[in-house]
């Protein structure tokens, strides 16, 4: 026992193990899930913003929580990112002399920072209880407090940073953006859309958005357009998809009916990129800007989203326990190597 | 409902007897009608109904009692110019019973007030002005030998409607005020409701507008009920919303600036008042949308330069001094906006790191110290046991040796 023939031997043996569990299963190679063809996001057009935080307060109002405090007197709600207690926040691009809107040098620009709804996201993927759930049909990526084990998994996961804990409460949960899900069932979309004076905010299923956001980026800048706001309604719809008007189609997703919000404003100076087409296997959650990206913090990302690797590296090592079994095997065998049992011991010395 | 036109066909004749009546032309009359409408918050066309009730030839009876109280809200009243208050007590309403603006005096005034009371049975609308003392049986006010506190017990019994009007009557109001030193207010004056045990409508103010007790009164005439309430007993078409979030200065709030004393340049400016203690943020009025004294907008205190003191506010007004800063009952985003990436939190300075890195090696260099204390002492407790076991083994061996 203990000899380099039995290690040899040992080795050998978990491996053939290793190879034959390996051969059983194929490789889980996952593709990047895309969005579900009925999924609901928001398209956050940054010319038409115009930093009134209307859809701040909202967002505040409709999740019910407290303001957050920043400055030395508490008078204003005023959080520097989301938290557990702010879902959604518009922040300032700022360079330079700040002369125009928009406008990448001696400019500013606004932007909004909420959950993107990911079409794989990583925050579903690393939770390890389901606390975290992609609804297979709206596609919303939403929370469920009671299940949540506070592992905080889904905050580090996320690219954009949008899961954030609450960390100041014994009982804290995750607080994100579930895109008004709770106001549905009373045919009430986003909040925050439903605020948006300029339309900036826009509600919609996300395949009408983003033909909504091409035809933005078709348009001359200057140019006098029309632009809905609140929600894409039927109409609007149909017309985005290519299809004739579609008259009397007004409670297609069994919204609330409103008069036609939409009205005449020049276009911006759109960079020719949809954020969140392709970012990430593409988002719920569509963005336009007149300036990179980049500078107004929304990261650069593959068109392949980080769940579908983890999942197919972590899939493959788990698959059938082999991982488990083989380093548990290895560490028997090292330990047991190492151990000189006491029973032996005294026995030779009886001996 | 809002046909102006329906009103002029089938009531010609009545709206001539109202001219006469009011001495007021009818286009006048109509918009007096329209300016109570709109108080109320009614929607387009409830003047008609408004001028249908105030057309009625039967004019509601009204008793005012006033008891701890200064007549400002009379005073109020008297500014009222859309009616002016004569046209008001003798043709829309009829005054029976009002101490400050009646001709009769003495025992006479009393009996009106009875006969008023016997006529209208029921029927008749309470107003009362001022707080009731309550301590001592009520002694501290007396009108005709009668307390304050039997007199609205009697008067209350019969109404059809009691209106509280100004912070007094609704609450207690100023002569309520508790002063640190003791545990109640000298004569421990009460609101109406609290002495009656029920809840009454409250027009609190110090003094209140005088359209929202005109609105509430032509309510009651044109729907015969009182109009909808908070819980304070306050009519929502005025009282619902907080003064900060309608203030004609709430954009200089939301940008931060603020007047930081009285006639500084920021005062000068229109800046904000919360610094200077205005209270806007925790009251509850309309001041901030109705002017008051018909004398255009910007009318109130906020408008003329003074921070609100609250007196529409049980535990506001007479209560916080003037000019302590108010609660925030509503928070909302201010006109700052944070940067795309915000520093939070401060990188550590080099003192901290340092006293860090010093606890760390002391934690370090203690745990080394410990580890090989309890390797010497584990050595040395080896050692005894085989010195141990080596004494007690030779005897044992002998033994074995001897036994064998």
């Amino acid at each position: 026992m203990g000899t380099r023939r039995d290690f040899l031997k040992g080795v050998l043996a978990s491996g053939a193990a290793a190879t034959a569990c390996a051969a059983a299963v194929p490789a889980l190679a996952r593709e990047t899930r895309p969005r579900p063809p009925e999924a609901l996001g928001l398209l956050y057009d940054a010319t038409l913003c115009v930093g009134c935080k209307a859809c701040v307060a909202a967002c505040k109002e409709s999740n019910n929580n407290p303001p957050e405090f920043s400055t030395v007197d508490h008078l204003w709600d005023t959080p520097l990112d989301t938290s557990g207690y702010t879902f959604n926040i518009i922040k300032m691009y700022r360079n330079g002399t700040m002369d125009a809107k928009d406008q990448e040098t001696n400019g500013y620009a606004f932007m909004k920072t909420s959950c993107m709804h990911c079409g794989d996201p990583s925050c579903v993927s690393a939770c390890p209880v389901s606390a975290m759930t992609k609804d297979p049909e709206t596609g919303v990526v939403g929370y469920n407090p009671d299940k949540c084990i506070g592992c905080r998994y889904c905050v580090a996961a996320c690219p954009f940073g949008i899961p954030k804990y609450q960390y100041d409460s014994p009982t804290g949960r995750i607080g994100k953006c579930e895109l008004c899900r709770h106001r549905h069932k009373d045919g009430r979309y986003s909040a925050c859309a439903e605020v948006c004076p300029t339309g900036a905010t826009l509600f919609g299923r996300t395949e009408d958005l983003l033909a909504e956001a091409k035809r933005r980026l078709a348009m001359k800048p200057g140019e006098l357009n029309r632009f809905p706001r609140g929600r894409l309604r039927p109409a609007q719809e149909r017309m985005l998809q290519g299809k004739p008007d579609g008259k009397g189609q007004k409670h297609r997703h069994g919204w609330r009916d409103e008069p036609d919000q939409s009205y005449e404003t020049p276009a911006g100076k759109y960079l020719q990129h949809v954020y969140g087409e392709k970012e990430y296997g593409g988002t719920q959650v569509l963005k336009l800007s007149a300036v990179n990206f980049e500078k107004v913090g929304m990261p650069d990302l593959p068109p392949e989203a980080a769940a579908a690797m983890s999942e197919t590296i972590q899939h493959n090592l788990y698959g059938n326990l082999i991982m488990p079994f083989a380093v548990l095997g290895a560490m028997t065998y090292v330990a047991k190597r190492n151990v000189k049992p006491d029973d032996e011991s005294s026995g030779k010395e009886e001996g | 409902m809002g046909d102006i036109n329906e009103i002029f066909e089938t009531s010609r004749k009545t709206l001539q007897e109202i001219e006469q009546r009011l001495e007021m032309p009818r286009r006048e009359f109509l918009q007096f009608c329209a300016t109570l409408a709109v108080t109320m918050g009614l929607p387009t066309g409830a003047e008609a109904a408004v001028a249908k009730a105030i057309e009625s030839a039967k004019r509601p009876s009204v008793i005012w009692l006033h008891f701890q109280e200064c007549t400002g809200c009379s005073e109020s009243l008297l500014r009222a110019e859309h009616p002016t208050l004569e046209k008001l007590i003798l043709d829309v309403i009829s005054l029976d019973y009002h101490e400050t603006l009646m001709a009769a005096a003495g025992h006479q005034a009393e009996a009106a007030r009875k006969s008023a009371m016997q006529a209208n049975k029921g029927k008749y609308v309470l107003v009362v002005e001022g707080a009731i003392p309550t301590k001592s049986n009520g002694i501290y006010c007396k009108i005709g030998g009668q307390t304050a506190i039997d007199m609205v017990k009697e008067v209350a019994a019969d109404a059809a409607a009691v209106i509280a009007i100004g912070s007094c009557a609704s609450w207690g109001g100023m002569p309520s005020t508790i002063s640190p030193l003791s545990d109640s207010s000298p004569t421990g004056s009460a609101g109406v409701a609290e002495v009656l045990g029920k809840p009454v409508v409250t027009i609190p103010g110090c003094p209140p507008n005088p359209y929202n007790f005109l609105a509430t009164v032509v309510h009651f005439l044109t729907f015969g009920k009182l109009p909808e309430v908070d819980k304070l007993g306050r009519p929502k078409f005025a009282y619902s919303r907080l003064i900060h979030e309608n203030c004609e200065r709430r954009a200089h709030f939301d940008a931060g600036r603020f007047a930081m004393e009285f006639g500084d340049a920021g005062h000068r400016q229109g800046y904000c008042l919360y610094k200077l203690g205005c209270k806007g943020p925790e009251t509850y009025a309309n001041c901030s949308t109705l002017g008051f004294g018909d004398a255009g907008e910007n009318n109130w205190p906020v408008g003329c330069g003074h921070p609100c003191i609250g007196c529409t506010e049980k535990g506001v007004g007479f209560q916080k001094p003037i000019h302590q800063v108010a609660r925030m009952l509503n928070v909302t985003p201010p006109l700052q906006y944070p940067r795309i990436v915000e520093e939070q939190g401060k990188a550590a300075s080099f003192a901290s790191a340092a006293a860090v890195a010093a606890v760390a090696g002391a934690a370090a260099g203690a745990a080394i110290m410990l580890t090989r204390n309890l390797g010497l002492s584990h050595a040395a407790a080896e050692a005894e046991r085989a010195r141990d076991a080596g004494d007690a083994g030779k005897p044992t061996a002998a033994e074995d040796k001897a036994q064998v």
